[in-house]
């Protein structure tokens, strides 16, 4: 763990975790769009919220490995900086915004989560573990209606923390195959990859989030 | 070409430099931009002024011994060009050009624009090498057959000349570019294949002992190498690493 290459491996192998994570969560919230009032959706969310593999097994892995993403990159941030004690007067750079700033937009993915876990999850969790509520296996859809229906600020903030977060996957799924030595940054069909996927990613979740403000 | 020159200027280590400003003129397009800044120093000289400590060698582009920022890109705006095979002819009469040392935690300034790249000495020394039997039984190098696309990449990778700038570009001060050039020289040789494991292990220690940052895929290292140092390296010296550590 006190390698530069480990560490940065393991921030790696996280953000793949996290990758797929990400596209389970759009093509599952992807559903919400089928005109059946809400079933498929409800469906699945209510699978996925009681089934005892996913919550008492995936759900804690995928927490672990969000906290241990964002530790991990402060960690690596605080010793990146400490490399570079002084800046330059004049620098000129060819490296991309996204590469350069990849902490600003995973404290804006952190900041969102925030915001995320208090509208969906801390309430998912109080009902069903604090409050010992029967289950409703239908409330899943009216919740996400009722979250997104005209609510201009939370729908805006919604839409540009998906774009940064799609910036954010861009650089980090191309860096990412190279720490783990698989082929370099620039490859072309990595990069290919990587566009694809951060805009798949990141205009599905603002599709969705745009249509459930305007339809109610 | 008349010119005005934002030079650091820093007496030692210790004490806090800062940007002075000169003008020089007369100086013609084919000369070298080392050669400006000797005549620079003439003038100060003859002024009764410290001339400005810059590091320098070969003049050839190949001894890695001069540095320099030169407006924001190490090296200077020439692409795989070094400072010393630079010409004022990329710079037009009336230009403003800024000079810094290399920056790094690692690359501490000496003087001026003299910056201690030793760190990059003590990695080398930690395994960027070859052990060979000199007790006069040695066997030629060119006795062992290598194919000819693992001799290329090789060469490739030797091209390096440890100048630092990969460092200086690098906004973590990352030297995995270096580090990965040295590793992989040897990686593709079958004289490499000896201390292949402990070498990997040993220089990348070093690198982090020495306090360089992590590489973060910024790409540029490999856009100011005046040596055109392929990011391929960076992704060879992961793979070994890890094998290294793994199997």
């Amino acid at each position: 763990m006190q390698s530069s290459i480990v560490k940065k491996v393991l921030m790696a192998l996280s953000g793949i975790f996290l990758m797929f994570f990400l596209l389970q969560h759009l093509t599952i919230n992807l559903t919400s769009l089928i005109p059946d009032d809400g079933k498929t959706f409800n469906a699945i969310s209510h699978f996925m919220g009681y089934n005892p593999i996913v919550q008492f097994i995936l759900q804690p892995i995928l927490i672990f490995g969000v906290c241990f993403h964002f530790i991990m990159g402060f960690i690596l941030e605080y010793q990146n900086r400490k490399a570079r004690n002084k800046k330059y007067i004049y620098h000129k750079t060819n490296s991309s915004w996204i590469s350069k700033n990849m902490i600003i937009t995973g404290l804006v993915i952190l900041a969102f989560l925030a915001l995320h876990f208090y509208d969906f999850w801390i309430p998912e969790m109080e009902y069903k573990y604090i409050n010992y509520e029967v289950s409703d296996p239908t409330k899943y859809f009216h919740e996400l209606k009722e979250k997104f229906y005209g609510a201009t600020y939370r729908t805006a903030i919604y839409c540009i923390s998906f774009i940064l977060l799609g910036m954010h996957l861009n650089h980090g799924l191309s860096s990412s195959f190279q720490s783990i030595g698989v082929t370099k940054s620039r490859d072309k069909l990595l990069r290919a990859v990587a566009y694809i996927y951060s805009f798949g990613i990141s205009l599905g979740f603002i599709a969705i989030a745009i249509f459930h403000y305007f339809t109610h | 070409m008349d010119l005005l020159l934002k030079i650091w200027r820093q007496k030692n280590k210790t004490e806090k430099g800062g940007v002075q400003n000169y003008r020089i003129k007369n100086i013609e397009p084919d000369m070298s931009f080392l050669e400006m800044l000797d005549v620079l120093n003439q003038q100060l000289i003859n002024e009764g002024d410290d001339p400005i400590a810059f590091d320098h060698d070969c003049r050839e582009g190949i001894c890695g011994s001069c540095s320099l920022v030169i407006n924001g890109a190490p090296h200077g705006p020439d692409k795989g060009t070094t400072t010393c095979q630079l010409h004022m002819r990329k710079f037009k009469s009336g230009d403003t050009i800024y000079i810094e040392p290399f920056r790094s935690s690692s690359f501490p300034v000496i003087k001026d624009l003299v910056v201690d790249r030793s760190a990059f000495d003590r990695i080398q020394q930690a395994g960027g090498y070859v052990s060979i039997n000199t007790s006069g039984n040695t066997v030629d190098a060119n006795a062992t057959p290598i194919p000819k696309p693992d001799a290329d990449e090789a060469f490739k990778s030797a091209a390096c000349i440890g100048c630092g700038a990969c460092v200086a570009a690098c906004k973590n001060s990352s030297a995995m570019l270096f580090v990965g050039a040295k590793v992989s020289q040897y990686a593709h040789l079958p004289q490499g294949k000896v201390e292949r494991n402990e070498r990997v292990i040993n220089m990348v220690d070093q690198m982090d002992k020495e306090g360089f940052g992590s590489c973060t895929n910024t790409g540029a290292c490999e856009a100011h190498c005046p040596k055109d140092i392929s990011l391929d390296n960076i992704v060879r010296l992961n793979q070994e690493y890890l094998k290294s550590k793994i199997l």
